[in-house]
């Protein structure tokens, strides 16, 4: 039996962000949101572990009031409960990862965290290495395989430069990459009995952390502008082969 | 009045229309030209539900509410027209005639199969001689000792090659005319079944289209569906519910076709910018737009009577032909914005705009569903 907590978050659909060419700001307002798909393969490896051992999943979020309607999509999945805790005006990684610590304190008996290796939108992988820091738990991040007893976890992790294969004495945090799994489409009727899981409030206060300051700065947010060069290689094939390697070289993006 | 969708409505669009973009279309084109039937989507699709939309949980189904079923049709629909033909008739005439008349031992025998795409159903009721005037059909159905004897010929009948059951209208009485019509459960296999060919047809070439013979077919006494004499009035109330869900197919087709424009208009640049920034081009957009809006709105509110069990078979018929209409023109115009690419098989364009005329012609031509209309405007 495998107490599990995937941690999720809602974030904007990235696809859809226009960034407005004369401040060049994102523009936020409008987008679709969606679960951050990396958590999606969090979420599918925990209900292949509960598949396997058994036990019982809860997605957690700090986010909206909205994100309910999100979460829902998860327990249609395969979660088993939710948990939303409300993002405070101005929240960090620091806070946000401590709320979340304290809402796994709460629930209290888990065995496992998984988290996606990074959100969608910021792509700073700082949560789940923070969940585990404040929880002194042992962390295997970045895991592309994971293969779980009763007790125990080993993790198949990319390092970039290498792989390794590490072991862990459960309770532990996992962060996953999206390479690790497919995640499964929920079928109707998993839809339609989603409603009926429980999805359940917490209050910032309730976990003693009202009082939190934030400790990391956001100076500015900026799109990244993207244009065309436009250079076309027109001459015989050979010839223009040879000048676009070249070319790309130039610009560093042949690795 | 509310426009906005439940969280689980959105929540099945979302699924479904996941599942057509990364299962569905990629194989489309294939599907087409191979005239190959995709057995395997239809598994995966009943894996997730989409072949049981009609039958409730305690028979194996995922019965869900008429409007979710329009939703998951769009998107079917948006992404190849021969899926959504199949998953339809499957669905709202195959296995629906049988859980909407069918007595309890029959839905217990027959639909769990059904359900799960493992085994699919076809409907026939369209003969050589009586399509549009189907109460004037000959397949006749005469009862010998245990057995319903039955001799005839079907036209036209989507799956029926390929079906595991087959919902067959035959006349038990030849004085009584539409009354006289009874409708019978034929298992595949059984003797006297006899199947006739494929149509080679225009579009829609990744559906089956059979012609089926009865030549003394026996089945049991116990296979007829409801009471005798009653075939005609189900299959008609059986239709009026397919109308909803044919709409839905054909806005599902024409916001395809739509939404292939938008990406090719912005990228094909003549005289010197993307065509869609030349008015001719956005105009024709504009109005795609606008009547495809009209039609799901059309075939949303038709699915909306339904759910709250009122009548709704004027609705239902307005939204097929509207929506069967104003796709067909959708088509015409996608591959008119594609200039001379829309007229080849590289562009997804050329098999909408085969596919797409089906719509006006199935389950009821726009001119039977302008009789319909007619005659509930008291005319
Ligand atoms: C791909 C495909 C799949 C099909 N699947 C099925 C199926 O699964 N089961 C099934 O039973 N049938 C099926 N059909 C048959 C379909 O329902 C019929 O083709 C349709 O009802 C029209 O009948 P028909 O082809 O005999 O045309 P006809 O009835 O001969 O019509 C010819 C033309 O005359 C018009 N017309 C006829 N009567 C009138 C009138 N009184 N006033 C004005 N105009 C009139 C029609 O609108 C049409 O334009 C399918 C057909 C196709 C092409
Ligand atoms: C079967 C076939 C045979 C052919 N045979 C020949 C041949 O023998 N010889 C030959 O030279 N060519 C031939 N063609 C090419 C044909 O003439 C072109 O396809 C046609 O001129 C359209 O050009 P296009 O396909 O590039 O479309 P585009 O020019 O890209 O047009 C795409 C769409 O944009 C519209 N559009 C473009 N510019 C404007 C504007 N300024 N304002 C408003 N709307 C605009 C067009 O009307 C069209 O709807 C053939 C094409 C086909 C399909």
């Amino acid at each position: 039996m495998m107490n599990i907590i995937v941690c999720a978050k809602q974030v904007v659909d990235v696809g859809e962000i226009k960034v407005n060419p004369s401040t060049n700001k994102p523009v936020l307002e409008g987008i679709p949101k969606k679960i951050s798909d990396i958590d999606k393969n969090a979420l599918e490896e925990a209900i292949r572990i509960k598949e396997k051992l058994g036990g019982k999943i809860t997605v957690m979020t700090v986010g909206p009031p909205d994100a309910k309607e999100k979460i829902k999509e998860l327990l249609a999945m395969g979660a088993d409960e939710g948990v939303l805790i409300p993002r405070p005006q101005g929240a960090d990684y620091h806070i946000v990862s401590k709320l979340l610590s304290k809402g796994i304190e709460k629930l209290g008996n888990v065995d496992l965290v998984l988290c996606g290796e990074a959100s969608i939108d910021m792509f700073s992988g700082q949560v789940g290495p923070r969940i585990a820091g404040f929880l002194d738990w042992p962390q295997l991040t970045y895991s592309f395989k994971v293969e779980a007893e009763a007790g125990k976890v080993k993790a198949h992790r990319n390092m970039g430069d290498r792989m390794v294969v590490t072991e862990a004495s459960c309770p532990a945090v996992l962060t996953v990459t999206k390479e690790i799994n497919e995640p499964r489409l929920p079928s109707l009727m998993q839809i339609l009995g989603s409603a009926r899981k429980p999805i359940h409030e917490w209050t910032v206060s309730e976990l003693g952390m009202d009082k939190e300051p934030a400790r990391v700065l956001e100076k500015d947010l900026r799109g990244v502008k993207m244009e065309r060069k436009n250079i076309v290689f027109k001459d015989d094939m050979d010839n223009a082969v040879e000048q676009l390697a070249e070319k790309l070289a130039k610009e560093g993006l042949l690795g | 009045m509310d426009f906005s969708l439940t969280p689980e409505q959105n929540m099945i669009r979302d699924m479904v229309r996941e599942f057509a973009l990364k299962e569905i279309r990629p194989i489309a084109a294939d599907t087409d030209r191979e005239g190959k039937f995709p057995w395997e989507t239809i598994r995966k699709m009943g894996a997730l539900g989409l072949m049981g939309m009609t039958v409730p949980s305690e028979y194996g189904g995922s019965k869900i509410d008429v409007l979710s079923y329009t939703l998951a049709l769009e998107e079917i629909g948006k992404v190849c027209g021969s899926t959504g033909l199949t998953m339809e008739a499957h669905n709202s005439l195959g296995v629906g005639h049988i859980f909407e008349r069918g007595s309890e031992e029959q839905r217990r025998k027959y639909l769990p199969r059904l359900l799960t795409g493992e085994g699919l159903a076809a409907w026939a009721l369209t003969e050589p001689n009586a399509g549009s005037d189907a109460a004037s059909l000959q397949t006749t159905a005469v009862l010998e000792g245990d057995e319903w004897v039955l001799n005839g010929s079907k036209q036209f009948i989507t799956n029926g090659s390929i079906a595991d059951i087959i919902t067959v209208m035959a006349k038990t009485d030849k004085t009584k005319g539409a009354k006289g019509i009874s409708a019978f459960i034929v298992p595949k296999g059984t003797p006297g079944l006899v199947y006739g060919g494929e149509e080679d047809k225009m579009g829609l070439r990744g559906s089956v289209t059979s012609q089926l013979a009865f030549q003394d077919c026996r089945v049991p006494k116990e296979n007829m569906l409801d009471e005798p004499g009653m075939g005609f009035i189900g299959a008609m109330q059986i239709l009026d519910r397919g109308r909803t869900a044919i709409g839905a197919l054909a806005v599902g087709l024409a916001q395809g076709a739509l939404e292939e424009c938008l990406d090719y208009a912005k990228q094909r640049v003549q005289f010197g910018r993307p065509i869609s920034k030349h008015q001719a081009i956005q105009w024709k957009l504009t109005d795609m737009a606008t009547e495809i809006e009209a039609a799901r709105l059309l075939v949303h509110r038709a699915a909306f009577l339904e759910d709250r069990g009122v009548p709704f078979s004027k609705e239902a018929s307005m939204a097929k032909l509207y929506a069967s209409e104003i796709a067909v023109k959708a088509a015409v115009e996608a591959v008119q914005v594609h200039g001379g690419y829309g007229f080849t098989k590289e562009y997804p364009v050329e098999r909408l705009f085969r596919d797409v005329k089906l719509y006006t012609i199935g389950e009821g031509t726009s001119e039977v569903q302008r009789m319909v209309i007619a005659k509930h405007l008291g005319l």
